[in-house]
């Protein structure tokens, strides 16, 4: 697993306001034959971001040059579907640092946390307003602090408080490894394994 | 003591550590690996030079990419090929029990756990693939992972997990003639919606829940992440302990009667608190099929495709874009819908019992020449007792054709793709965009279903073929 290390994160954003976009989506099958984790932004959104024929599809918003920045603005249930890792791969490598949306899927939202990338959960009716701001103003810039756990819209001074598990918070502040952590706890297993086969 | 459901008892019992404000330390009992989602994690070993903790616990299968004809050839895509090698020498390297390619005990890795005896009332099991929700049906706390976490449990057999909420879902009655377990939970999906169970951990409950087999079960479960669950069981019984005494060994269980009366413990309390109940009828429920882009846009085969996704208002713009994918428009009947492809197989719904179903309709009669028609058993096993049950003839002498096992069409990683706008009638657990290649138009079903659109080259109405 990758050390990634988040502290505060400023951003234009990129409005992608549709329901249940799943991992199918964000990394067709077809391109999770690698052996490594990179390379996977390459074909993020692929067959919505280009035509069959290989060309770019203009109205995907990828491809809109008015938009951009390290923020993926979702809709809702973002992330369902498999539990392949891969699409946290591709949104990270394609440089997007954060998603926000009004809900992800569990095992989305694991994996995200588990390589850097910032799953943040606002409500409904903030998130459609996000999106409006956005749409009308690309420029629109967010403000995201993990260690106050704030989200903050710049332009109209929007500050929303989001939830996150306290150890992963760590984690992420720190750069720390769940498999460091897990090793460092080596004897803890041995003897539950041990009581375990007595019991 | 206060009472607890099943899955508090399985889920505390493997608690290594609580750490304060943060998930639990679970320990894992069985972990399952395929070629496609296994790679990166040895590779993190590989970096960190450390060993796998319990190779034992740890068994793998090639099943994703992998072609359902010519196995005994090299597999043609260089990339598919070469995950497959990486498996092998991955299992060979850390002293991993491989079921690969041209293993007579080779399939897709929810169905040869449990057929091979793997799975195992109480336990916690881990893969990383969704669907790993399937081994819930006997009893068990299963749910799918991504690889960094499979490289944690490779690590050291344990995971930072958590604890999801606990959701009862009741299923009683007695279901009608002609309605399968497919159908059974792509009701209870289209009743809660594609997220309608995110965050929680579902026992399945109930007289209708309980009159089913094994493998019936192993659907239910399976597809309990379609609504967003972590995974889904149900508390054995008799009809899993017979099923368990039925395999010819069961990995590290020496003596069976003992295990047995461990297993009898295996039941929520009576008083146990859920955070969510939800009650279902089995007699409302018909043959049920897909019209849209996730499996909770699900409806009974006779119905219209509902005007809109919010009640009493205009519909959003994901459904819009949705049934425009579909080819489809809002209030229209499928009956009598042309389809092109007709797919059985999948971890839903690739077992012997499905392709008896599906048997069931076909037998004397012909497939449809309109339709091209995959028919992928689950297992080697699977394959082999449809060619001995005499399935395989039956098959054969209605126009189909059996291939070899694995993951196939359900999403499309191998050459079994459904090409760009045609309908397919699958067993299978979603109908993504895309899901089953660039453009395929999914719609879910039960076997029965399947097979009355193999037959008739629309979609069809199973009941019409099954005898009362």
């Amino acid at each position: 697993m990758p050390k990634v290390k988040i502290d505060v994160l400023e951003s234009t954003c990129v409005p992608l306001p549709l329901e249940n976009v799943d991992t199918d989506q964000i990394i067709p099958a077809r391109f999770l034959s690698a052996t490594s984790r990179e390379g996977f932004g390459d074909n993020l959104f692929r067959d919505w971001r280009y035509a069959k024929t290989g060309e770019k599809n203009e109205n995907f918003v990828l491809n809109n040059p008015v938009f951009g920045g390290k923020v993926l603005v979702a809709g809702k249930n973002f992330g369902s579907g498999s539990s392949r890792e891969h699409a946290v791969w591709a949104i990270f490598d394609y440089g997007f640092r954060a998603v926000i949306s009004s809900f992800f899927a569990d095992i989305f939202m694991n994996n995200a946390l588990n390589n850097g990338l910032l799953p943040i959960v606002i409500s409904d009716d903030l998130l459609k307003k996000l999106q409006v701001l956005i749409q009308k103003d690309p420029g629109t810039k967010v403000k995201i602090d993990l260690e106050k756990q704030t989200l903050t819209f710049l332009s109209t001074g929007d500050s929303v408080k989001f939830n996150i598990n306290p150890y992963k918070k760590e984690c992420l502040l720190k750069g720390l490894d769940d498999i460091d952590f897990l090793l460092s706890m080596k004897s803890q297993i041995t003897s539950y394994e041990n009581n375990k086969s007595l019991a | 003591m206060s009472p607890k459901t099943l899955f508090d008892k399985i889920w505390d019992s493997h608690v290594v550590r609580s750490i304060e404000d943060g998930p639990d330390v679970l320990y894992i009992d069985r972990h399952y690996i395929h070629e496609v989602t296994s790679p990166q994690a040895f590779n993190g070993l590989k970096e960190r030079g450390i060993p796998v903790f319990r190779p034992d616990k740890t068994i793998a299968t090639a099943d994703h990419n992998i072609p359902t004809k010519d196995q005994h050839l090299q597999i043609r895509d260089e990339l598919s090929r070469n995950q497959v090698e990486r498996l092998s020498e991955n299992c060979k390297k850390y002293g991993i029990e491989l079921y690969g390619l041209n293993d007579p005990r080779n399939g897709i890795v929810h169905v040869i756990g449990p057929e091979l005896g793997f799975t195992l009332p109480g336990m916690t099991i881990v893969c990383g693939d969704s669907h790993t929700s399937t081994h819930g049906a006997f009893g068990t706390i299963a749910f799918g992972i991504g690889t960094s976490e499979v490289e944690m449990v490779l690590a050291t057999q344990c995971i930072l997990q958590p604890k999801p909420k606990k959701m009862k879902i009741t299923l009683e009655g007695k279901l009608h003639k002609g309605i399968t377990s497919k159908d059974i939970i792509m009701y209870i999906i289209s009743e809660i919606s594609a997220s309608g169970a995110t965050g929680y951990f579902v026992e399945y409950c109930g007289s209708a829940i309980r009159s089913l087999s094994m493998e019936g079960r192993m659907t239910i479960c399976n597809m309990s992440i379609e609504m967003g669950a972590r995974g889904g069981l149900i508390a054995p019984d008799e009809i899993t302990f017979s099923y368990l005494k039925k395999l010819p060994s069961l990995k590290g269980i020496s003596n069976f009667n003992n295990a047995l009366d461990e297993w009898k413990k295996l039941q929520s309390d009576p008083e146990a608190i859920y955070d969510k109940e939800l009650t279902f009828n089995a007699e409302s429920i018909k043959p049920m099929i897909t019209y849209g882009t996730n499996p909770g846009m699900g409806m009974a085969i006779d119905d219209s495709i509902p005007m809109s996704d919010v009640k009493d208002n205009k519909a959003s713009s994901s459904f819009i874009k949705s049934l425009d994918y579909m080819g489809f428009k809002p209030g229209m009947k499928l009956l009598g819908h042309p389809v092109d492809y007709v797919f059985i197989g999948s971890c839903t719904n690739g077992r012997i019992e499905d392709f008896r179903a599906f048997a069931e309709v076909i037998k004397g009669r012909k497939k449809a020449d309109s339709v091209t028609a995959l028919i992928v058993p689950g297992s080697k096993k699977v394959e082999e007792q449809m060619a001995s049950e005499g399935l395989t003839e039956v098959y054969k002498n209605a126009g189909f054709e059996v291939r070899q096992p694995g993951c196939s069409s359900c999403l499309a990683m191998n050459e079994d793709k459904i090409p760009q706008g045609k309908y397919a009638v699958s067993t299978s657990n979603r109908n993504f965009e895309g899901r089953q290649g660039p453009g395929a138009r999914t719609l879910l079903a039960s076997p029965l279903t399947a097979a009355a659109a193999a037959i008739t080259g629309r979609i069809t109405d199973p009941r019409e073929f099954i005898k009362e």
